[in-house]
């Protein structure tokens, strides 16, 4: 029947065997632009022949195409497989990459160099056993190479090989090699690098790739497939104590009660005693049923169901653990933060936080500092940009179970989701526990007129413009207004004219009516700084006595009087509404200045004197005294 | 000290915001991990690995999507999303029904294949054919591979999503099988009108999936990701899992168009003037729509025998497949248009 003889049969089910327990290491590639990264995949897939022939016949019709290495293959098509990629010659994303030695099953990630991608890179990285940094011989370490070195680090990534490439452009020189070893060599142990190992090679070529080269024959050691293959696994005999993130309550009937997930450390076995946290409750496993039945032992990475001896309450995100050995439950954090969305983190704003299997509300509280990934350098920041790393408070809206990151990346790190957005805007790992989870409630977070100011990121102001008509308030008010917004602050104007059409249209001009008019203008401003806005009233406001009294409304500092400062004749001339002239010909009763008093501000917090400076410059004065 | 047990509730008076500057001193350091006992479990092997990723795929759709489906498309792919779907949630059945969109084209043997599930298995096996398409007679025979793949495939499987509202779809893909795939996330988000956006995914950290969606959006998740066509193959044989015929050798009747080997696997595919069905010992790396599919020579008749060819293949398993003989961006194109 079969066209295999028995003997063949035998020794392909043995070489299965043997292919099927393969070790596996993952590994990214980072650097900078143009370091030949992808070169260097593409590279190692032709020398380990994971090419198959269509796949090498379609990569020599596209380097022809779209190729920058003349008729020769560019193997960097092989691995930038997005049409933007290809048309703009640069890495978006991490491309994933599978080969396979006698020795070894490899996945590798590409990571992309340019900074605005680092996201993506951090994606690379999240999943790696070991990062190969390449370099370009004729230029050394770049702030790219720093930058992605200072990511590898944060992730947890514990080896490292350098590969510094390009050799062949430097006429093979051992003392352009050793040089930048040695400035590696420093820049890894300030990061914390554990394992550091350096090859000179040239992908293009494959000089010390997959083969030894006589053109570097001062270099005594492996080549890189070898430090590939030789490298060890992530703490492969330390498994730590048993935690399982509960991730799925398997229940098909009155009968079984089995919780699922993936064992994140040690071994879990029949017998053993469990705590599930953040309850506390103890009890002992029952059966460890792996994916092909009960198990005796199961052990980190193992997908697998536990039953328990008593029916406790435990549910999808709680953590079962080693009663012996149980992790910290705590729900404020210091974490490192790197920042992956367009828009600024604000500490105040509450996000989702996603730790294993669990999503709980956070708040970043405060930010520490932030580092800067070319130095390292800890410098002070009120938020977090795109692509920067914070040493940040993280207040979460209940426990959890944790570990340090450093000590398991499953309990120890996280992801932050926008609650609007749903994007996934940063990545984190947490360091440690502020304070134990015990007598915190979120609810001792009111939600007062300070907490809704700092999820704006700003401090309530009223910005209270008064002067003459025609004197230029809402000229400036206005000005100040669109800069403020366009500096990302919450602001909203109140002025004079708009409110007496709705608000305070049964309002005229007497001095009673003026008073009602300016209390109510005071209330609503008031409300508004209470719901942490930065309100700009661009009113009239002859009288001294008014003006108090919406001052004493406020709390001390955030009630600014501004005096826009313009002489009657000034105002008289410019008349841009013809009010004046119509007050001078007796239409407009009790007008301010004309036959009603305007009281001048005897000490304003800024005095305005629209003779001598251009509304831009008064706006630009304004809004430095706003955000100080 | 269990600090758990004490709780003085609303009458705390601490600011969360106070302890920020000691924090030397309230910083709760964890221990120190366990070693490894002397009595060591061999460390888990490459497809242990990958099985045990695949099925934490499996339980986190499950767990946090409202309405998930697995599309299941009959291939060697599905049986082994089908065989790990099965594990993740026994000894309970999978609370995820299957999808087949069905181009009407199919081989009749996979058909007959996916009928038998529902029975044998206990599965909800759901099947959508876009009736527009039935109607308009799209067919690969009469419009070409390109449009019968749009309206048959592409935007069939659009119209089931749809009418489900189903917010997730587990699909086969692998990241080895295509330049474009190579790029996608395990967790691939899809904006409304089921789009992907290749050069602003969603960044993916660890296996910590973010499986936030608005209504309209979804997610397509590909447990399979990181598989090789040759892990396939080696979990089918290491777990005995049932594939179709159609995958080993025998003497099938075909045709060559255009260097490839077309199998007749029914009257509705018209013969060219000349053309003569020839029996040949054939099987098939791929399976798809059937005059769309090209068969390869082979004596490969056992799954031993199929690794074994495979170890000496020099073309990928996609070659066989007319609709990927586009240039080269092709795939992408049709994922950004919602094809899985």
């Amino acid at each position: 029947m079969s066209a295999l003889a028995e003997d063949t049969r035998r020794q392909i089910a043995d070489y299965l065997h043997q292919h099927e327990r393969k070790s596996l290491l993952r590994f990214i590639t980072c650097g900078s632009v143009d370091d030949g990264k992808s070169t260097l995949i593409g590279r190692l897939l032709h020398d380990c022949q994971q090419l198959f022939d269509d796949q090498l016949a379609a990569l020599e019709r596209d380097s022809r195409r779209h190729g920058t290495q003349g008729d020769n293959i560019d193997f960097a098509l092989l691995v930038d497989g997005l049409a933007a990629e290809r048309e703009q010659g640069i890495t978006i994303d991490v491309a994933y990459r599978y080969f396979s030695t006698a020795q070894r099953k490899f996945i590798v990630a590409d990571c992309p160099g340019h900074e605005q991608y680092t996201r993506n890179m951090a994606t690379g990285a999240s999943t790696a056993d070991l990062a190969i940094v390449l370099v370009d011989a004729r230029k050394g370490l770049l702030t790219q190479t720093r930058r992605h070195s200072y990511i590898v680090a944060l992730l947890g990534v514990r080896q490292v090989i350098l590969a510094v490439n390009k050799m062949d452009l430097v006429g093979y020189d051992q003392g352009v090699f050793d040089a930048i070893e040695a400035d590696y060599r420093e820049l890894a142990g300030k990061l914390g690098i554990e394992k550091v190992r350096c090859v000179p090679i040239s992908a293009r070529d494959g000089d010390w790739v997959t083969r030894a080269s006589d053109a570097m024959g001062w270099y005594r050691g492996l080549t890189l497939l070898q430090l590939l293959e030789q490298a060890e696994l992530d703490h492969a005999d330390d498994l730590g104590a048993m935690r399982l993130p509960v991730q799925w309550v398997n229940r098909p009937d009155a009968d079984f009660r089995g919780y699922s997930g993936t064992l994140a450390a040690g071994i879990a076995e029949p017998g053993m005693e469990v705590v599930a946290l953040p309850s506390g409750r103890r009890t002992r496993i029952a059966r460890v049923i792996g994916t092909s039945g009960d198990l005796p032992q199961a052990q980190r990475g193992q997908a697998v169901t536990l039953t328990l001896a008593d029916e406790i309450d435990i549910s999808r995100g709680d953590v079962l653990a080693d009663a012996r050995h149980p992790p910290e439950v705590a729900d404020q954090f210091a974490a490192h933060i790197l920042w992956m969305t367009e828009e600024a983190l604000l500490p105040g704003r509450q996000y989702w936080l996603k730790s294993a299997t669990r999503t709980v509300g956070v708040q970043v509280s405060d930010i520490k500092h932030k580092v800067d990934v070319n130095t390292q350098e800890h410098l002070a920041a009120r938020r977090l940009q795109l692509n920067e790393v914070g040493y940040c408070k993280l207040t979460l809206a209940a426990p959890i179970a944790f570990e340090c990151y450093a000590d398991d990346r499953t309990l120890g790190g996280f992801i932050l989701v926008d609650r609007q957005t749903h994007a996934t805007v940063a990545c984190g790992t947490l360091s440690f526990a502020l304070r134990r989870a015990s007598n915190i409630h979120w609810h001792t977070l009111a939600v007062d007129r300070h907490a809704r100011a700092r999820i704006k990121g700003q401090t309530p102001r009223c910005l209270w413009f008064t002067g003459l008509s025609g004197s230029g308030k809402s000229t400036i008010a206005n000005l100040v207004d669109r800069r403020l917004h366009a500096q990302g602050f919450h602001t909203y104007l109140l002025d004079g004219d708009n409110i007496r059409h709705g608000l305070n249209k049964d309002l005229g001009f007497t001095p009673e009516d003026r008073v009602e008019n300016i209390r109510r203008v005071a209330e609503v401003a008031r409300l508004m700084t209470d719901a942490g806005l930065i309100v700009l009233v661009s009113f009239i406001s002859p009288y001294r006595s008014e003006r108090d009294m919406a001052r004493a409304l406020f709390p001390e500092g955030e009630f600014v009087e501004i005096f826009v400062d313009t002489p009657l004749e000034v105002c008289e001339q410019r008349d841009t509404k013809g009010l004046y002239a119509r007050a001078r010909a007796g239409q407009l009763p009790n007008f301010t200045g004309i036959d009603a008093p305007y009281e001048v501000p005897e000490a304003p917090e800024l005095r305005l004197d629209t003779t001598a400076q251009a509304p831009e410059e008064l706006a630009a004065r304004v809004v430095a005294l706003a955000v100080e | 000290m269990d600090t758990r047990t004490h709780s003085d509730g609303w009458a705390s008076s601490r600011s969360p915001y106070e302890d920020w500057a000691d924090e030397a001193a309230v910083a709760v350091r964890p221990r120190a991990a366990v070693r490894r006992p002397m009595t060591a479990l061999p460390p888990l092997t490459h497809m242990d690995r990958l099985e045990a990723e695949a099925i934490h795929v499996f339980r986190e759709v499950a767990a946090e999507f409202q309405r998930p489906v697995m599309l299941y498309s009959i291939g060697k792919d599905s049986s082994v999303l089908l065989h790990l779907l099965r594990k993740a949630f026994a000894p309970g059945k999978p609370p995820i029904p299957l999808l087949h969109v069905d181009t009407t084209w199919k081989f009749r043997e996979m058909i007959a294949f996916r009928d038998s599930l529902p029975e044998r298995y206990g599965l909800d096996v759901r099947v959508h054919i876009n009736q527009d398409g039935l109607r308009q007679g799209i067919s690969p025979v009469t419009h070409g591979a390109t449009v019968h793949t749009d309206v048959m495939k592409t935007q069939a499987l659009k119209q089931a999503l749809d009418a489900g509202r189903f917010d997730a779809a587990i699909g086969g893909a692998r990241r080895d099988e295509e330049k474009s795939r190579a790029k996608e996330r395990v967790f691939s988000f899809r904006s409304e009108g089921h789009r992907w956006d290749p050069k602003n995914q969603r960044p993916e950290l660890w296996n910590l999936y973010n499986t936030h969606v608005h209504p309209g959006e979804s997610v397509r998740a590909f447990p399979l990701s990181n598989w090789t066509e040759l892990d396939i193959w080696l979990y089918i044989y290491r777990e005995n899992i049932e594939v179709l015929p159609l995958y080993f050798a025998a003497e099938r009747p075909v045709v060559e168009r255009d260097g490839a080997l077309i199998m007749v696997d029914d009257e509705r595919l018209p013969l060219k003037p000349g053309e003569v069905p020839q029996m040949r010992r054939v099987r098939f790396r791929t399976l798809g729509c059937y005059p769309l599919t090209g068969a390869i020579e082979s004596d490969a008749d056992s799954i031993e025998a199929v690794i074994a060819e495979m170890l000496q293949a020099r073309t990928s398993e996609r070659q066989g497949r007319v609709i990927d003989h586009d240039p080269s961006a092709s795939m992408e194109k049709k994922k950004q248009e919602g094809y899985f």
